[in-house]
């Protein structure tokens, strides 16, 4: 389980605890977040911008 | 008064202190401006005074940008971090909230109880309006920000514009889509204002839904919820705009109807200019590069932003969504508006005379120097466009076919 992280806002997508509030359920790998998928809190990074954090 | 100490890369310590830190208070006085026609209104009996808001922000404004000028003027990057945390800026855009709750029902109140003429009524319930989408921009600055109770106060102060859906739309939706011809609060070269609006305000309102709807089916629920973020903020406007009907009857069906269409205006006045023509370009995926410094229009004058949350610095807002209003930066070379955004409504609501300003700014950008590809361009106007300003030997700088990079 990983997490990974919005170098822009610092938004963090937690693998095993996902975005309860985004519909994402915990457990949701990142690759398999949607393709279009864009930072929840500023709409600038997209998915292939997040940095993996742990 | 206060500062912030900050040490640079260099180990040299340096002070700031924020030259506008009391002047944002005008950000928060400036939704009661209709409220000193009405007190002159009862003061002389002139009907005159209550279209005084009129011209507070559309003769005063604009002539103050051009007197007063621009202010380039930054805090340096090294102490943004403490800007950002000084509480007393946030407060502000905490109080505005129930202001705006006082200038609409302030007015309502007035228009019901004092017998005005048509005119006067129909001017107050535009400036009602007008007073309601600085609301919007109030929400604006409130739903970028990470914490519930910004959050929470952001749907709020969108109910009285009855505009719920801008949180979703702004943040998902125009953040994402910014300068792209997808975009319905982006608006084109050769588009007017009053187009723009047929299309920006059902679209805006059309990708919000969505937006909403794709979230709460991923949570295992339908759009009809109590969670929809819109739904929320819309329960709000309802309640507050059945209480006026019942308090003050029925005249408060055309004065709402008025204030609603002129406030939702407000902000189509704002989208309209803020990325005029801009365009993102796509890389080797067909996907949108990100967005960019230059594809946003700016402003730095000083009157305009004191009274807007600093939001004619827009570039540095799209580069960095979550940066608090005090601490926005100017950039030298960005694309720059002829005035601040009041006197920019004017020009635009004068389609021949937008064009005739604002697209030569446009073509002379830097990054677009006469290139027409890369602009953002209205379809029905395309053709047009290309006879006029598509032969190379018109344009200045003069258009080079760079050759194709493998
Ligand atoms: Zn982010």
């Amino acid at each position: 389980m990983s997490e990974y992280r919005c170098p822009e806002c610092g938004y963090t997508y937690n693998e095993q605890s996902g975005d309860e509030f985004e519909g994402f359920s915990p457990g949701t790998a990142f690759v398999d977040l949607p393709a279009d998928f864009v930072c929840p809190d500023c709409s600038v990074r997209s998915k292939d911008e997040f940095e993996r954090v742990s | 008064m206060s500062g912030y100490t900050a040490a640079l890369k260099s180990g040299e310590a340096i002070f700031y202190q924020d030259k506008k830190r009391w002047l944002w208070l005008m950000s928060i006085v400036y939704p009661l401006q209709p409220f000193l026609g009405i007190w002159l209104y009862v003061k002389t009996g002139t009907e005159a005074w209550l279209l005084l808001s009129l011209a507070l922000s559309y003769i005063m404004a604009p002539l103050l940008d051009m007197i007063l000028g621009e202010d380039e003027n930054n805090p340096p990057e090294e102490v943004v971090l403490q800007l950002d945390a000084d509480r007393y800026y946030r407060f502000l855009t905490y109080l505005v909230v129930p202001i705006h709750f006082v200038s609409l029902i302030g007015i309502a109140w007035f228009v019901s109880t004092h017998e005005l003429s048509t005119w006067a009524f129909v001017g107050l319930a535009i400036i009602a309006g007008l007073a309601s989408g600085l609301g919007i921009n109030t929400g604006h600055e409130l739903g970028h920000k990470k914490s519930k109770l910004e959050r929470t106060l952001a749907k709020i102060v969108l109910a009285v514009p009855f505009y719920g859906h801008f949180w979703v739309e702004h943040n998902r939706g125009h953040h994402r889509d910014v300068a792209t011809p997808e975009d319905p609060a982006s608006a084109r070269m050769g588009e007017s204002i009053y187009r723009f609006a047929l299309r920006e305000i059902p679209g805006a309102f059309t990708r919000a839904w969505t937006i909403e709807k794709d979230r709460l089916e991923r949570r295992g629920s339908s759009a009809w919820n109590t969670n929809n973020q819109i739904l929320q903020s819309m329960a709000i406007s309802v309640v507050l705009q059945i209480g006026l009907l019942i308090a003050f009857g029925w005249l408060m069906i055309p004065f709402l109807l008025i204030h609603n269409i002129f406030a939702w205006w407000q902000l189509t006045s704002a989208n309209y200019v803020e990325h005029y023509g801009l365009l993102r370009e796509k890389d080797e995926q067909g996907r949108y590069r990100r967005c960019e410094p230059h594809h946003s229009w700016n402003s730095n004058h000083v009157y305009s932003n004191l009274v807007l949350f600093h939001l004619e610095r827009h570039s540095d807002h799209h580069a960095h969504p979550l940066r608090r209003y005090q601490s926005l930066r100017h950039f030298d070379d960005l694309p720059t508006l002829p005035n601040g955004y009041f006197g920019s409504y004017l020009i635009a609501y004068v389609p021949w005379l937008w064009y005739r300003i604002m697209d030569k700014r446009l073509l002379a950008l830097a990054h677009i120097s006469g290139d027409l590809n890369k602009i953002n361009i209205y379809p029905p106007k395309r053709q047009q466009i290309y006879a006029r300003y598509g032969r190379p030997e018109r344009l200045q700088p003069v258009v080079i076919e760079e050759p194709q990079a493998d």
